[in-house]
């Protein structure tokens, strides 16, 4: 009674030794399969189109720097909750390029000047005035001169020739708002003002005023890592995982995705799938002349003298033995009586069920008649030797 | 017990161990003298080993297959590098001391080497040389102070090197100077072999190729060495020597021309043989062609329980299955040899001999305790299914054997959703399992019955499919009542053999279906025909979508795909946790065959006039549609005026095209609103309903409106200049001009509408082409990741160097294949 009691509590629990990397990363990569390749969606209701299906998740496992479709959720403080502060705060993260505000240029060739005429109705929507955009003009050897909605910049030293080289330049010149942040959307979710941003620059957005930092947060990782830390970019590993899988109807448990995201990060620091990450940082020589880059692998392990502790999957599959995964870490042990027909105990294969599964093998084999059994123990044993050799 | 191979070490061969590994001295390029003899000397040396079958090694004495092989050497007249270490040579050559060898840094000024690579100090710290600017031409030429250096220099120069030193940077696979080649390893010809052509010739390896190039380029450096030939003569042999050499390791080095073959094709050097995946290390270390397997089409049958295969009688002739003769097995073996199921014998001496129906009494006469024989496959042995691709672990399950008659694999229906399999002629893999314990672990643990629920999602993997669903939603939908006499006919039909309970005259379908589930289940849920009200009445439901189960009864609600089907089926997900798995095997068999079964008996069938829709009805669809295209011309003329209100962070053209999109969907479902009203009643219906195929989609593209066709997920707009199809006027914004369809497959495709079609056909074939690729190397990717990763007996994960990944396996423990959708059983 106790036993079963035992057992119904622990039956949903996971076998030990179960081999559950390779289920991880099966059950993240075979609805993969069944993803769409087009790239872009409007994601729900904000309106900013972002990178979705296949090549999202692979951007996330690849653990790219420098996203498809950068963006930002940022919330807002009790205080800023209308529509209009909210409009404000967002105004305020918007990049604002000179481009933007200019609505005729000309280039007076006589004068060696640029004249841009500005939109005064949208730098006055925009809290700008001539001042303030020509403190923004920062580029040197150059006279910013300015006047109402005109704008006049002579260059001291450029000729005719690079004349358009510097309006190209003056019209991409940053005036205001968050460089990188090309779309500002706001929202109102679950009874709240939400502002959604394309382009994310989570360090500047937390220091506008009216952001709420507890909550704000963006779709890169890396950029999570940094201002919040390593939980912070797991969760977001996890959550963009989610989100995209879900988005395409694919349903994976979420236990898998931790997995992974515990992976990447339980190092303190994001490290990728591919070869330049986890496979590539193993210890073993032959798991990562496997992969890829074989040549480099073998060569630089005889140089230093490495040994191949064989303590991985891949290793032991090329050396033709037994893996330490599964049923194959744990060994039979049992007492064969010299005579075959000795008294035929019944096998009691009760008090193993919970234990092992490995443990049924006993009980079939015809010839074999374990006796004095101690799987368990042996079992317990190897294990605990086992992690002892790694460490050295 | 067979002993374990705990590590492997990497290190460089030094000269005295290629001596020393040698059986021969290498002297001459020539292989065969001219009565077709190995020369001795020569690179294909008889004591090399062997690869004739029939002949014993010179070295070792055993016959082909037993040697191993053995190693020659040759002395080369002069040094050469080995191209596989020049980047080691390069960073050696930079960090020690030109003159007396040492590290050019003392030990305690803690520098790492890398850094010590990359800012080379100018000075030695020990014996004060000034040092030269070292500079590495790839592939193989190194310069000191613009000066070339030659091998033998280096080779001098890292002679100087202690060990002491070497061992401070890491350098431990032994003496550097083995890098630059004096004697070089000429390999076993068992890794070589030659082949003999139908017409007698002889065709050698590329390495054997490779190595006559070596050796008679040695050969006539050194003669011109010894008569005292120009300088420019040997230097030019002396490079081609280091071409050759360089090429035998690697010949897809850039900067180096590949060393090619007669007839055109780059030679494979050493490197090439490893590399990629068939390569070494993943074409045959880690993948291996297999005995004991076989392959043909798949054929369904529904007949068969889900973990059994029919397996044709040829095949299971073929494959066998050792059995040792014991007192407890003489009888089967002594019957398998009698009845011809046998195919050998195996006495303890270990002579195999081929059972036929001349020698088989004799056989059965010797045959003792200790002989082995080969037994063919039979009814209920386990062997391993598959099929590729397998993404994920169901695509390998073990199924029991039943030998059938004709020539292809015979599967349960429902076992097609793990392995992703139809039946317009795929082919799969069966393997016999050859040893006791393999076969009990296929039995236990990837026995189909213990793979319902996949390990992905906590669901059910295996339920009923297509007409199975919907004849048991037939079944339970309908009013009818059954005597007793009609429900015995449908179960027998149906191979069910249950017996009817006592003094119950009628039957309806419910409590036909409620015949097969177990007692303890008790369940309520709504069906794949529910209508998504705002407030669910449940038992009360009009359309009998609220399931309830109790105490295995079938009270409300129709079974159908939600319950029942594949990747969904809540029944087969709830009774896993209650029952065991072979009680959830025969309830989906039964299940199956009920359903069709009854479909049998009441009859089932589709037409295209189940799609015509009366005319005024078809009137009000060409209104909607008419409509949809009138807004969108109204958008179009707003943008042409440019009084289009733009979207936020668009463009006009881009507003313009999302607007347009956006009301032609509108417009396409609203009609499909139409088609879901005043459709006739038909099977059509009844698929889309119980989930088995089909979609309300699907119904209306039919019916009435295929809608737009897109090519990456925008309106069509490729073609002619400024127009998609010379049928249209340049600058033509409309909706016909741009993929849209507004009729239905029913009606008449116009030309273009087809082509749209068409081209929206032929993105599908292209994206999902892509797509496999694109996934299947994440999922190598992946999979590498992380298949180190275990479960300890403890429940957190470390990976193979030991390092903990989670101290509790997905933070619960708990393992989705063992929940109900990742929830525990209750």
């Amino acid at each position: 009674m106790c036993m079963n009691e035992q057992i119904s509590k622990t039956k949903h629990l996971y076998s030990p030794e179960e081999a559950i990397g390779v289920i991880a990363a099966q059950s993240l990569s075979e609805p993969a399969t069944q993803m769409t390749m087009r790239t872009y969606h409007f994601a729900g209701t904000a309106g900013i189109q972002v990178t979705l299906g296949l090549p999202r998740i692979i951007e996330i496992f690849d653990a790219r720097k420098e996203l498809a479709t950068p963006t930002m959720e940022v919330y807002l403080t009790k205080d800023y909750q209308s529509a209009g502060k909210a409009k404000k705060v967002a105004e305020n993260i918007k990049q604002v390029k000179l481009r933007d505000l200019v609505v005729s240029d000309v280039i007076d060739l006589t004068n060696l000047e640029i004249i841009a005429k500005l939109d005064s109705k949208m730098m006055k929507d925009l809290e700008l005035d001539i001042e303030k955009v020509k403190k923004a003009i920062k580029l040197k050897k150059v006279k910013v001169e300015g006047e109402g909605s005109e704008l006049r910049v002579a260059s001291t030293t450029i000729d005719v020739k690079n004349l358009h080289k510097l309006k190209y330049k003056l019209m991409e010149l940053h005036i205001k708002g968050i460089k990188g942040v090309s779309q500002v959307i706001v929202n109102k979710d679950r009874g709240e003002w939400v502002i959604n941003t394309l382009g994310s620059n989570l360090k500047k957005v937390l220091k506008i005023e009216g952001v709420d930092p507890y909550r704000t947060k963006c779709n890169n990782m890396f950029e999570m890592l940094d201002v919040f830390g390593v939980e912070a970019a797991r969760n977001t590993i996890i959550e963009q995982a989610k989100y995209t899988l879900d988005e395409q109807g694919l349903n994976v448990d979420i236990r898998y995705i931790m997995l992974l995201a515990d992976l990447m990060t339980f190092t303190g620091e994001i490290k990728a799938i591919g070869r330049y990450g986890i496979a590539g940082e193993k210890k073993s020589i032959l798991a990562r002349a496997a992969f890829e880059e074989t040549k480099k692998h073998l060569i630089s392990a005889s140089i230093r003298n490495d040994r191949d502790e064989l303590s991985g999957i891949v290793e032991n599959i090329m050396m033709n033995q037994v893996i330490p995964a599964g049923t194959g870490s744990f060994d039979l042990v049992g007492h064969i009586p010299k005579e075959p027909m000795a008294a035929a105990k019944p096998e009691t294969s009760k008090p193993k069920k919970s234990a092992e599964k490995e443990s049924k093998k006993v009980a079939k084999p015809k010839a074999v008649k374990a006796e004095k059994k101690v799987p368990a123990k042996k079992a317990a044993k190897a294990k605990k030797t086992a992690p002892k050799k790694t460490k050295k | 017990m067979v002993s374990r191979i705990k590590g492997i070490e990497f290190k460089m061969l030094d000269p005295e161990m290629i001596k020393s590994l040698a059986a021969v001295r290498i002297v001459t390029s020539d292989l065969y003298d001219v009565d077709g003899y190995p020369v001795e000397g020569g690179v294909m040396d008889p004591r090399l080993g062997v690869i004739d079958p029939g002949l014993h090694c010179r070295t070792c004495g055993s016959g082909i297959g037993d040697c191993p092989g053995h190693f020659g050497y040759l002395e080369l007249a002069k040094p050469v590098i080995n191209i596989l270490y020049t980047k080691a040579i390069y960073k050696l050559l930079k960090i020690t001391c030109s003159k007396c060898g040492r590290v050019l840094s003392k030990p305690e000024d803690n520098k790492k080497s890398k850094d010590l690579s990359r800012n080379p100090p100018g000075k030695c710290p020990y014996c004060g040389q000034e040092q030269g600017k070292i500079k590495f031409l790839k592939p193989n030429t190194f310069y000191e102070d613009k000066e070339e250096m030659s091998p033998e220099h280096i080779r001098e120069w890292f002679e100087r090197i202690p060990d002491d030193d070497l061992k401070r940077i890491n350098f431990k696979g032994g003496r550097p100077e083995s890098m630059i080649l004096t004697l070089f390893p000429v390999s076993p010809v068992t890794t070589r072999p030659s082949i003999t052509l139908e017409s007698g010739e002889k065709s050698e390896d590329d390495l054997t190729h490779k190595l006559v190039d070596i050796v008679r380029i040695n050969q006539s450096l050194r003669e011109n060495m010894d008569i005292g030939a120009p300088d420019f003569i040997i230097n030019d042999l002396w490079e081609l020597l280091q071409y050759h050499v360089t090429t035998y390791f690697d010949n897809e080095l850039t900067g180096i021309p590949q060393a090619r073959h007669r007839s055109g094709r780059p030679l494979k050097g050493m490197i090439q043989r490893m590399k990629g995946k068939e390569g070494r290390i993943r074409g045959n270390l880690l993948g291996k062609r297999v005995n004991f397997s076989a392959r043909t089409v798949i054929s369904p049958d529904p007949r068969i329980s889900i973990n059994e295969v029919g397996v044709p009688d040829i095949v299971a002739k073929e494959l066998t299955i050792e059995v040792p003769v014991t007192k407890l097995s003489m009888n089967e073996v002594k019957e398998a040899i009698k009845r011809d199921r046998a195919n050998y014998a195996k006495r303890p001496d270990g002579r195999r001999i081929k059972i036929s129906s001349e020698n088989k009494e004799e056989i059965l006469e010797n045959i003792a305790e200790g002989w082995v024989i080969d037994r063919q496959l039979k009814d209920g042995d386990m062997v391993l299914f598959n099929r590729q691709p397998s993404l994920h672990r169901p695509s390998i399950m073990a199924h029991k054997v039943r030998v059938m008659p004709h020539k292809t694999f015979r599967i349960s229906p429902q076992v097609c959703p793990p392995y992703n399999a139809d039946f317009d002629g795929d082919e799969m893999n069966l393997h016999a399992l050859q040893t006791e314990e393999a076969r009990v672990e296929a039995a236990e643990l990837i026995n189909v019955k213990n793979n319902l629920i996949s390990p992905r999602f906590g669901g059910p993997l295996i339920g009923l499919d297509l007409d199975q669903i919907s004849g048991v939603y037939l079944l339970t939908r309908s009013k009818k009542k059954f005597n007793r006499k009609e429900t015995s006919a449908i179960l027998s039909k149906a191979g069910i053999k249950i017996d009817l309970p006592d003094g119950v005259a009628e039957f309806t379908g419910k409590e036909i279906f409620s015949l097969l589930l177990p007692k303890e289940l008790n369940m309520e849920f709504k069906s794949t025909s529910c209508r998504q009200c705002d407030s669910c009445i449940k038992e009360k439901c009009e359309y009998d979508s609220w399931v309830k189960i109790k105490n295995g009864k079938l009270l409300t609600g129709t079974i159908d795909a939600a319950a029942v089907g594949a990747f969904k089926g809540k029944i087969i997900s709830r009774m896993h946790g209650l029952v065991d798995t072979d009680t959830i095997r025969k309830f989906i068999d039964n299940a199956g065959r009920l359903g069709v079964a009854f479909m049998g008996q009441r009859g089932f069938s589709i037409g295209i006039s189940d799609l015509d829709l009366k005319d005024d009805i078809m009137e009000q669809i060409g209104k909607r549609i008419v409509k949809a295209e009138k807004e969108s011309n109204a958008l179009i003329e707003k943008y042409n005026n440019k009084e289009l209100e733009i979207l936020p962070g668009m463009t006009a053209s881009e507003s313009l095209e999302t607007r347009i999109l956006n009301v032609l969907a509108e417009g396409l479902n609203s009609t499909s609103e139409i088609v879901k009203e005043h459709v006739k009643d038909s099977d059509f219906i009844v698929m889309v309903n119980s989930g088995s195929k089909g979609s309300l989609v699907n119904l209306t593209q039919m019916a009435a409106c295929v809608g737009q066709e897109a090519i990456l997920g925008q309106r069509i707009k490729r073609g002619y200049y400024n127009r998609t199809l010379p049928h249209f006027r340049q600058g033509d914004l409309s909706a016909a001009g741009h993929g849209f369809v507004r009729k239905g497959f029913k009606q008449e495709l116009s030309p273009t509408e087809l082509f749209w079609n068409i081209m929206n056909g032929r993105e599908g074939l292209m994206d999902k082409s892509l797509r496999t690729r694109k996934s299947g190397y994440m999922q190598r990717r992946l999979v590498n990741a992380l298949q180190d990763l275990r479960v300890t007996p403890s429940l957190a994960v470390k990976n193979s160097n030991g390092h903990i990944i989670q101290f509790v396996a997905g933070e619960d423990g708990v393992d989705p294949s063992k929940s109900e959708w990742g929830d525990v059983h209750e």
